[in-house]
């Protein structure tokens, strides 16, 4: 009935091979087409890059600020959005009072207001941290939302048939019930936040990797651009990777992340 | 303001309950009367769709009836009192919540103390046969003995009436024929009554000292039957004449109530 686990030997090692074969085809074709180094640079070029930014360390003030614009704006985003959510979900007067609005505003790419928020806020930290809470915030508040109003009518039942109040319903049902589809709102919101915070960057900004591929781009620089690339790559696996660690920790009672998750069960 | 027919736990007076949907109203129960005696293991026995859960939630406060009036120890019921035990038929226990923290739910809900509630917790355990189980989780457990879980999360407040709709319907035929055994025995071991909703006739009859049948739309009672067989009652009481002249009396009345269409 369940598919023998793979050891982790091989999950490590068989990717690792994909790795330098894409590796070794990369540097095949660069000399075998000539492909000139300011279209395509060679993985040794790209390694020099990445020796200047991270080992020399010319990236790191760049690196520390997407990350902290990152970190700010997913920490504010996420915490409004699950408070709203669950607003949303309780309250049917503010539901009718702000549905449509939510309906127009989630239809609308979020990223288009960018230069509006550069405009309003500058071009330091501040607009960049206002950007990505604003792309992590509508996959969570709606997830949230959904989450609590598909709790289970029957346990709701139960509770009240034995006389539980409505905050003791809400932090006993209703919030669990929800747990999951929270954190597959704050897996989707990683990636959003990281795209949140490199489209600031590219607008207006003198700080952050989405900086560095825009200024290296008017260069030429491919080898710099992917460096940054990976860069963000890292940060993107690296939160993706703890969320998911944290789900199956959290929602220990839910099938489906401890499956998804690389942890055994707990049988 | 409070009166008590007969010294009854439970009684329904003229109750009925109108649903509207969209396709006009529908009656569920009409002019229903019934009355459950302290200490009584009473069934309500009906094909699908008589009421007999809009019952239950009436009876628990959790709907309110269209007409007629539900008295609970004398008193109206006017909303969840909690002062009733239900077990639903599915076993509705959290599956975050530990084994014995689903079983004290009555007692945070109801504010009582919380050690004494642990100690008779850990008691109603015991007597369900899951005393061991108590820190597992929910998701950890087989369907019959979430059942008993269930049921011992009904009874930890000490409910003078324990409702029970459909409790073994979702189990297999094996663990609910033992179940039923077991509900007997804990029954007798509490001294509560219990209002049991089913549609097996063996399982009313086995069970029961007294089942009221109910026909469907609009749900009401057409009959009452007696169960007098001696207790407690075994394996051996289902092979007995008596018990099965009561079932074979049940499925006569039932070929007219149940339709086909």
């Amino acid at each position: 009935m369940t598919a023998t686990p793979i050891p982790l030997s091989k999950r490590i090692a068989y990717p690792l091979v994909t790795l330098v074969v894409l590796l070794a085809a990369w540097s095949a074709a660069i000399a075998f087409f000539k492909v000139p180094d300011y279209l395509l640079p060679s993985p040794m070029q790209v390694l020099s890059a990445m020796n200047v930014g991270y080992v020399q360390g010319a990236y790191w003030p760049h690196f520390l600020f997407t990350m902290k614009s990152v970190l700010a704006g997913y920490v504010a985003g996420c915490s409004l959005a699950i408070a709203c959510g669950i607003l949303l979900a309780e309250s049917p007067t503010f539901e009718l009072f702000v549905y449509p609005y939510i309906v127009a505003l989630q239809s609308m790419p979020k990223i288009a207001i960018a230069p509006l928020i550069i405009v309003w806020l500058g071009f330091g930290i501040e607009s960049k941290i206002v950007m990505v809470a604003l792309v992590c915030f509508f996959p969570l508040f709606i997830n949230t939302s959904i989450g609590i109003k598909q709790a289970n009518p029957q346990l709701i039942d139960v509770m009240r048939a034995f006389g539980a109040s409505k905050s003791m319903i809400f932090l006993r049902v209703k919030l669990p019930s929800a747990a999951g589809h929270i954190f597959a709102g704050l897996q989707i919101g990683v990636v959003l936040a990281l795209i949140g915070a490199v489209v600031a960057e590219f607008v207006a900004s003198t700080h952050g990797l989405g900086h560095i591929i825009k200024a290296a781009a008017v260069d030429m620089q491919t080898n710099v651009m992917f460096a940054a690339l990976l860069s963000l790559a890292a940060l993107g696996v690296a939160g993706s990777q703890l969320l998911r660690w944290l789900h199956a920790k959290v929602v220990f009672w839910d099938r489906a992340a401890a499956t998804s998750a690389t942890t055994p069960s707990a049988e | 303001m409070t009166e008590n027919p007969g010294g009854a736990v439970l009684s329904a007076q003229g109750l009925s309950l109108v649903y509207q949907t969209s396709r006009g109203p529908v009656t569920a129960l009409q002019d229903l009367d019934m009355a459950l005696a302290p200490g009584e293991f009473l069934s309500v026995l009906g094909p699908s769709g008589c009421g007999k859960s809009t019952l239950l939630k009436l009876a628990a406060g959790l709907i309110a009836p269209t007409r007629g009036r539900i008295l609970l120890e004398g008193q109206a019921v006017e909303g969840p009192t909690g002062r009733v035990g239900i077990v639903f038929q599915q076993p509705s226990l959290l599956p975050w919540s530990t084994v014995i923290e689903n079983v004290l739910i009555p007692i945070r809900a109801l504010g009582r103390d919380l050690a004494a509630g642990r100690k008779r917790a850990l008691a109603l355990l015991k007597l369900v046969g899951l005393a061991e189980f108590a820190s597992h989780y929910p998701g950890e457990l087989s369907g019959g003995m979430q059942q008993r879980v269930a049921i011992a999360r009904g009874l930890v407040h000490e409910p003078r009436i324990l409702f029970l709709d459909e409790p073994f319907a979702a189990l297999d035929a094996m663990t609910r024929e033992h179940m039923t055994g077991e509900l007997q025995r804990i029954w007798l071991a509490t001294g509560c009554s219990v209002a049991f909703i089913t549609h097996s006739i063996p399982e009313a009859v086995f069970l029961s000292d007294r089942i009221i049948v109910m026909s469907s739309r609009p749900g009401r009672v057409v009959r009452e039957v007696t169960v007098d067989l001696p207790r407690p009652r075994n394996i051996a009481t289902m092979a007995e004449a008596r018990f099965n002249r009561h079932c074979a009396e049940l499925r006569e009345l039932f070929k007219d109530l149940v339709t086909f269409e």
